[in-house]
């Protein structure tokens, strides 16, 4: 699998303030990435690196076999960016907007016609093409933000922050537009602090707090380090040894006793079946269900577990 | 070691790749569109041509009452002022600034503000192309406007005097176009480097019509009054009473307005022979009132014009600077 994106030792400092500390990201070809963290975490500062808008403190950053620094143009050309909140020039329709991008690029202008139109038509815009931005909802602003960026046909997606102030109805909209960049075979770059909102269209995720990237890997593998468990199986079940039964079973990683005859079972994989099975056997059981916690829930408990080592340690 | 150092100098050394002005038409024309569509510049250029056949009428007027012999009838028309109107040029004074830095004062916070800045530059551009490309159209919507006046101006001076310019004339009419250019790009260049150093469009905007007073008004009486502390006339000779003019002239030329009046003057009035004090023994064998060939009044002028046009190319150079250090992100 060739490697899209790759940064070695990647660090930013403004004075003291260390923005992004010693990053090594490697995204291969045709994959969604998820950069999630709260704001500040150094995700916007990575991509302004990845695109030569800003330059590294130390370490190397290759995109597409480029070196944003020195070959930012080279980059750029095949680098799409929707930024955090993106603008457009409200005076203008968005068909024009749209003609000046194309124009930056260097298209022809019947290429350009061809491209714009497509691009419109695949966000849903084409009827509104020749309104003023100014009067564009915000989550119209986002579609045509998108069509921006696929206007000159890149190989690699940068978004930021994609779904943030989109009502959830438009949210979902926009994720599934994401997961079709997937299937023409883009690369796909995804900064959000809205960890559960995107979680479900990364293949795989990096969790950044203060500049690092503390956890790295696909949901599942994440969710089983941190959590210890991939899926959590409430149980009500009456009898006199359910605790102990429970933990008996193949992959179950831990057995809490939340209240009465409730228990919350961590586990590996789904073995609601062989629980049924065994309580059943010697007990009644009243309910059975499974969730799957989200990342929220990782981010929060691996920092609970990292204070609860260092406050240890003091 | 040795080696480290000289790979990481040589790094430092390597360049970035491509021509800086990668896209520099396409955002000319993307500015010069929005300045000539945009509703800002149409009010100004409204005013603008109201004022020039105004004053141009009426000093068809005047001309046609008064003037018996002048081998310069033609220019005439542009330094003609009529009560209650002031001339053409006058009136040129005061609205090329304002129109020069209703063109620049939003140039680069504008896009800041509009959370443009970010997606224009993650097209393959340099931030060079931007900066250029805007100063470009800036100059090329004030060359348009200036040129289109001109154009009125001769065009009625055809119609109502009847009179054909000479050559001369019109060479010294486009004379004065080139150096009202250059004023005016002293302007444009100003607001738009305010645009760089302030985050606000109105902050840009009022700093620079604060400049453009305190030249076009208070900047002579600072002049006169500084030069009469540091050079009084205390005994009321003349090496006295040259110093102080001298002083005072000096510190007026620090502001464009009194370069660009004096450029002006030359070129419009070839009988214009200096434009600092003369004495009376220098004029010794000069036929007074006689016109100046243009090459001796351009002579007259050129340090003049060569100030303007520097002036206006370290404005640039300090936006650029600027500029080209500020992070992408607001």
């Amino acid at each position: 699998m060739s490697v899209a994106v790759e940064t070695v030792g990647l660090t930013k400092r403004y004075g003291d303030l260390v923005a992004v500390q010693d990053l090594n990201l490697r995204l291969n070809t045709g994959e969604v990435f998820g950069m999630l963290g709260p704001n500040g975490s150094g995700k916007t500062t990575t991509i302004l690196m990845l695109l030569g808008l800003t330059e590294p403190t130390a370490g190397t950053a290759r995109v597409l076999g480029w070196d944003p620094t020195r070959q930012p143009l080279q980059v750029k050309r095949r680098v799409g960016y929707l930024p955090d909140s993106v603008g457009f020039y409200d005076e203008l329709t968005a068909w024009e907007n749209l003609r000046y991008t194309a124009a930056l690029n260097g298209l022809s202008s019947a290429e350009a016609n061809r491209r714009i139109g497509e691009v419109l038509e695949r966000m849903g815009l084409q009827d509104v093409a020749h309104r003023k931005v100014g009067t564009f909802s915000r989550g119209m602003k986002q579609r045509l933000g998108l069509a921006d960026v696929l206007l000159k046909q890149p190989q690699v997606a940068i978004l930021d922050e994609p779904t943030l102030g989109l009502d959830p109805e438009a949210a979902l909209e926009f994720l599934a537009l994401i997961r079709s960049l997937k299937r023409d075979g883009l690369t796909v770059l995804l900064a959000s602090h809205l960890l559960h909102q995107v979680q479900s269209v990364c293949d795989r995720v990096g969790l950044f707090h203060r500049g690092r990237m503390v956890l790295e890997g696909t949901v599942d593998e994440l969710r089983e380090r941190v959590l210890g468990g991939a899926y959590r199986i409430h149980v009500q079940a009456r009898g006199a040894e359910v605790e102990r039964i429970l933990r008996e079973v193949p992959g179950v990683v831990r057995v809490t006793r939340t209240d009465g005859d409730t228990y919350r079972v961590e586990a590996r994989v789904d073995c609601r079946a062989e629980i049924a099975r065994r309580v059943v056997a010697s007990g009644d059981l009243l309910a059975l269900s499974v969730d799957r916690p989200g990342l929220d829930e990782v981010y929060a408990r691996y920092f609970q577990q990292v204070e609860a080592q260092s406050g240890g340690a003091a | 070691m040795s080696t480290q150092v000289a790979q990481s100098g040589a790094q430092a050394l390597a360049r970035r790749e491509g021509s800086p002005w990668t896209g520099l038409w396409a955002v000319v024309y993307k500015e010069l569109a929005d300045h000539l569509t945009g509703i800002r510049m149409q009010i100004l250029e409204t005013l603008m041509l109201l004022t020039a056949v105004g004053t141009v009428y009426a000093a068809t007027q005047s001309i046609r009452q008064t003037i018996g012999e002048d081998p310069f009838l033609f220019l005439r028309l542009f330094t003609t002022a009529r009560e209650p109107l002031p001339s053409f040029v006058g009136f040129l004074g005061f609205l090329i600034p304002l129109t020069a830095i209703a063109l620049g004062f939003d140039a680069i916070n504008g896009e800041y503000s509009r959370r443009t800045l970010s997606r224009v530059l993650s097209q393959p551009i340099y931030r060079d192309a931007l900066i250029l490309g805007k100063f470009l159209a800036g100059l090329a919507t004030l060359a348009i406007t200036l040129v289109a006046l001109w154009v009125v101006v001769t065009g009625m001076g055809l119609f109502v005097l009847g009179l054909p310019p000479g050559g001369e004339e019109v060479a010294r009419g486009l004379l004065f176009l080139v150096a009202t250019l250059a004023y005016a790009g002293i302007w444009m260049g100003l607001s738009m480097l305010f645009s760089a150093v302030f985050r606000q469009p109105a902050t840009s905007a009022m700093t620079a019509i604060a400049v453009w007073l305190l030249f076009a008004v208070f900047w002579d009486m600072l002049a006169a009054l500084i030069s009469q502390a540091l050079r009084p006339t205390q005994y009321g000779g003349v090496a006295e009473e040259l110093a102080q003019a001298r002083l005072q002239l000096l510190l007026a030329r620090f502001s464009p307005n009194t370069l660009y009046a004096e450029t002006v003057i030359a070129l419009l009035n070839p009988a214009v022979r200096s434009l600092g004090p003369v004495l009376i023994t220098q004029l010794e064998g000069a036929v007074l009132g006689t016109p100046l060939p243009l090459g001796q009044s351009l002579l007259i002028v050129w340090p003049q014009f060569t100030a303007l046009v520097a002036v206006v190319i370290l404005l640039f150079a300090a936006t650029y600077v600027l500029f080209q250090r500020q992070e992408v992100r607001a």
